[in-house]
């Protein structure tokens, strides 16, 4: 029993990575209607920033540790409306094939740039926050566990205030609900959409962050299967859906890691795909998504 | 004779000459001309799906291992039984001929059953499905013991000749220009063009795109075959998404739906990391700018010289 309860604390901690990474391709999905592959390299760029502004601040500290994050968002933040404006913002007419294959050129160009700039041996991420292992009965919940939980629902629920609260809020649902409409009543597209894509990659370098906590070894192609995993949450939930992604983070995390501790565990990868191909087929729209018809 | 034919009778005559003079050439010539043709066919192949389609398949290194892995395990497992201690060359041919088509339909197989659910997505959705499949083939290959496991299979005889290489090569090119200028063919053009439109003239866009797809799986597989009987060692870490990007480069830098582009793509693109062999490490970055820059500037592919000939399928 307290093998099952350590599995699901396994599994919702990976699962609220996912979740974070699943946001920053829903919401550029509803807003832009397409799949930023880049999305998995900022957040490889965020553990990265993380690795290297903690040599600026006291080990295992509070307070270093959450500034460390702070400027790993920002910085990817940055770099998320910079790709967007060079790469992205000229091909928006243009059909969404092109920008597909771009979104897979930007995601080549961060991953082989980072492995000249950064080197493509893994790295040992440090140790940002003090750490310290609750026993209780025979489950051991270490602290990093609890904290990736915490930072992750706080993420989420300034996300949804962001989003249902704000102007620029009201701005981004308006965008994605018609574009068209949301340009008459004096929406500025562009500013929205930077904005879009700078939130989302914030949240991609705190989840690149909290997983470099999780598995300290971080290299420039560790974002491509959480990546993709967080895509797929991001399908299961609805695309385009925000309380969707978060829960297709957390199904997906706990499924693979009851499947990492069973004997088919070497299919681990495997499993988050054949997850994606299911919904495809039999719920395409995802679990909380709404289905609609196409119009011709 | 039709004049596609013709070249076809050419080309294979042409593959037989420098088969035989094959001796007189170095053989690090020989050996980039071979990489060459193995290119030529899967981009000419995955061209059909992605360019005259006009769907977006990520998966094909999937399909070509299928085909790698399952002619290599024929030539392992049943060819010294069939073939016996010293097998003519005659023989040996045939038998490499029955492996690389075994592996192809073994491919084209893997095609039909991926194509069949995922092909009735779009778009994004349809990239990330083949990518998704490519990857599981990948992990499936990585956990079955017989064939080696993430050691992949070593010790693959080196059946395959500068002669196979160029005849499928030709054999690839021969059979996509014509399935897609025949009357059937040009259904291909017309799922790429508008899906909707087509399905409105009583077009079925699905099984054209699962016939693409099936036919371009199936070269793909024998593309593997004649690279594991080349390289003699295949792993699973060898056909990984990483391959697939290179033949979808090749596809887009050439044009997609432009078979002369994409051949002359596939050669450039063999040819550059060799001549670029000091800058190796920046092989891959430059790669991805060229896909961002042409997609900016160039969406039609650097080789394409009939400009505005059809207008991209816009939405």
């Amino acid at each position: 029993m307290s093998e099952f309860f350590q599995q699901s604390l396994n599994g919702l901690s990976l699962g609220a990575i996912y979740a974070l990474i699943a946001l920053g391709y829903t919401m550029v999905y509803g807003v832009l209607r397409f799949i930023n592959f880049a999305h998995a390299d900022v957040f490889m760029v965020g553990a990265f920033l993380g690795y290297y502004l903690a040599k600026l601040v006291p080990a295992a500290s509070l307070w270093g540790g959450l500034a460390v994050m702070a400027g790993a968002m920002v910085g990817c933040a940055l770099l998320g409306i910079l790709i967007e404006r060079l790469a992205y913002r000229p091909l928006r007419r243009g059909p969404t094939l092109n920008v597909l294959i771009t979104a897979i050129g930007v995601s080549l160009l961060l991953e082989y740039s980072g492995q000249l700039g950064f080197g493509a041996a893994p790295r040992t991420f440090p140790v940002l926050f003090p750490q310290r292992d609750l026993r209780i009965g025979g489950l051991v919940i270490s602290s990093t566990q609890v904290l990736v939980i915490v930072v992750a629902a706080a993420l989420l629920l300034a996300l949804q205030g962001i989003v249902h609260r704000t102007r620029i809020g009201t701005a981004m649902r308006a965008l994605s609900l018609n574009a068209t409409a949301a340009q008459l009543v004096g929406i500025n597209t562009d500013v929205v959409i930077s904005f879009t894509f700078g939130l989302g990659s914030a949240l991609a370098a705190a989840g690149g962050i909290l997983y470099a906590m999780n598995y300290p070894s971080i290299d420039p192609l560790m974002g491509v299967m959480p990546g993709l995993k967080a895509f797929v949450a991001a399908v299961l939930g609805g695309i385009g859906n925000i309380p969707g992604a978060a829960l297709g983070g957390l199904i997906l995390g706990l499924v693979e890691t009851f499947v990492a501790g069973s004997p088919w565990s070497t299919y681990k990868d495997a499993i988050a795909f054949g997850v994606l191909i299911v919904i495809l087929l039999c719920r395409p729209a995802g679990l909380l998504g709404k289905f609609t018809v196409e119009k011709v | 004779m039709p004049k596609p034919h013709l070249a076809l009778l050419a080309a294979l005559a042409a593959a037989g000459v420098i088969a035989r003079c094959s001796g007189l050439i170095d053989p690090y010539y020989l050996d980039v001309l071979t990489i060459i043709g193995i290119n030529v066919i899967l981009a000419v192949s995955l061209n059909l799906v992605n360019g005259y389609t006009g769907q977006f398949s990520l998966g094909h290194a999937g399909f070509m291992s299928v085909g790698a892995y399952l002619s290599a395990a024929v030539s392992l497992f049943l060819g010294p039984r069939l073939l016996g201690p010293d097998p003519s060359a005659l023989g040996q041919g045939l038998f490499f001929l029955g492996a690389l088509l075994a592996g192809g339909l073994a491919a084209a197989a893997a095609g039909w059953v991926v194509g069949i659910p995922s092909l009735r997505l779009r778009g994004d959705y349809l990239a990330i499905v083949t990518l998704a499949f490519g990857e599981i083939i990948r992990v499936v290959f990585q956990n079955v013991d017989a064939l080696g496991g993430a050691l992949g299979l070593n010790g693959i005889p080196p059946y395959t000749t500068i002669f196979w290489v160029l005849a499928f090569a030709a054999l690839t090119i021969f059979t996509v220009t014509c399935l897609v200028h025949s009357t059937y063919g040009r259904g291909f053009l017309a799922v790429h063009d508008d899906e909707i439109a087509a399905a409105a003239v009583g077009l079925n866009p699905t099984r054209y795109k699962i016939v693409a797809f099936v036919v371009s799986a199936f070269f793909a597989g024998i593309a593997g075959g004649l690279y594991g009987h080349f390289r003699l060692t295949i792993t699973p870490a060898g056909f990984d998404f990483t391959k697939s990007i290179e033949i979808v480069v090749m596809v887009i830098l050439g044009g997609m739906g432009n078979t002369p582009g994409v051949i002359l793509a596939a050669i450039l693109l063999t040819l550059l990391p060799e001549l670029l062999r000091p800058v190796a490490e920046y092989r891959m970055i430059i790669y991805s700018l060229l896909l961002i820059v042409l997609m900016i500037l160039r969406p039609q592919g650097l080789f394409s010289l009939k400009l505005g000939r059809r207008k991209p399928a816009g939405d």
